[in-house]
């Protein structure tokens, strides 16, 4: 039983893993091209707006996301939220590698180091079990 | 300053917003059948609990304010950066859904951490 608990999380994790990243990227990408956001005055906002959620490349983030979300909550409904928040964190190395090699971010070695920490302390957290409370049901 | 304000709102609401979706998930009942319909109608009845549309709301307000931060900084510091989430969300498991946090789980939070901090330090 555990053992298929496990596996369950697992899969739903990798999904969380790609599409998370992925869904940042995009959306990073989204709000590079639609240029500067000022928040005053209102026209200038809501002028932001349509430019922001115009762009295909946001909304194929947004898609991406949501899938994530997806995976998110159905991975919540079988595990504890401090065992899936942790482990999806791997999502954070693959973002940073997506922003090096996709969107040419030059990232410092220390910021590089942090990352590796980050995915360090994911790994550490990974094989604790992942539900600590009793089903409702 | 609105760096703070922006990385605040994203890691605290988005946070919360989380946790809240966390509870809503519990309230429902565990995905039994790993099958497309099953997800879906799990999905349909937590979008009655009301903890979830709480959490949708946070967490919109969280994007919103991520958008606006991916628009002047990287995208490889800004989501690193997020990561202090564990931490938060570690205390509200604990706090908000009755959830134990393990010493090892704390060592790895911990390391997480440390890791944001020379991420912060390496900008």
């Amino acid at each position: 039983m555990h053992s298929r608990l496990h596996l369950k999380t697992y899969i739903l994790i990798a999904i969380m893993v790609v599409a998370g990243p992925v869904g940042n990227l995009l959306v990073a990408k989204g709000m590079r091209q639609a240029g500067e956001v000022k928040l005053w005055p209102p026209s200038e906002l809501l002028a932001v707006f349509v430019r922001v959620f115009g762009s295909l490349t946001i909304w194929m983030g947004i898609a991406f996301l949501i899938m994530f979300i997806v995976a998110y909550m159905l991975a919540l409904s079988m595990a504890d939220y401090s065992y899936v928040q942790p482990a999806a964190a791997l999502g954070y190395g693959v973002v940073a590698l997506l922003g090096y090699f996709v969107l040419h971010e030059s990232i410092s070695p220390l910021r590089w180091v942090g990352i590796a920490v980050i995915c360090g302390g994911v790994a550490f957290i990974r094989n604790t079990h992942p539900r600590t409370t009793e089903n409702p049901n | 300053m609105l760096e703070l304000v922006l990385f605040v709102l994203i890691i605290v609401v988005g946070t919360w917003g989380e946790l809240c979706l966390g509870r809503a998930m519990k309230e429902t009942g565990e995905l039994k059948r790993f099958r497309p319909g099953a997800a879906a109608s799990l999905i349909w009845r937590a979008l009655r609990v009301k903890w979830i549309w709480i959490g949708v709301a946070m967490m919109a307000l969280a994007f919103f304010s991520l958008l606006f931060l991916l628009s002047f900084e990287d995208v490889s510091f800004v989501v690193p950066v997020t990561a202090l989430s564990y931490l938060v969300g570690a205390l509200g498991g604990i706090f908000f859904l009755g959830e134990r946090v393990d010493p090892q789980r704390w060592i790895g939070i911990g390391l997480v951490c440390v890791g944001v901090v020379l991420v912060l330090a390496g900008k």
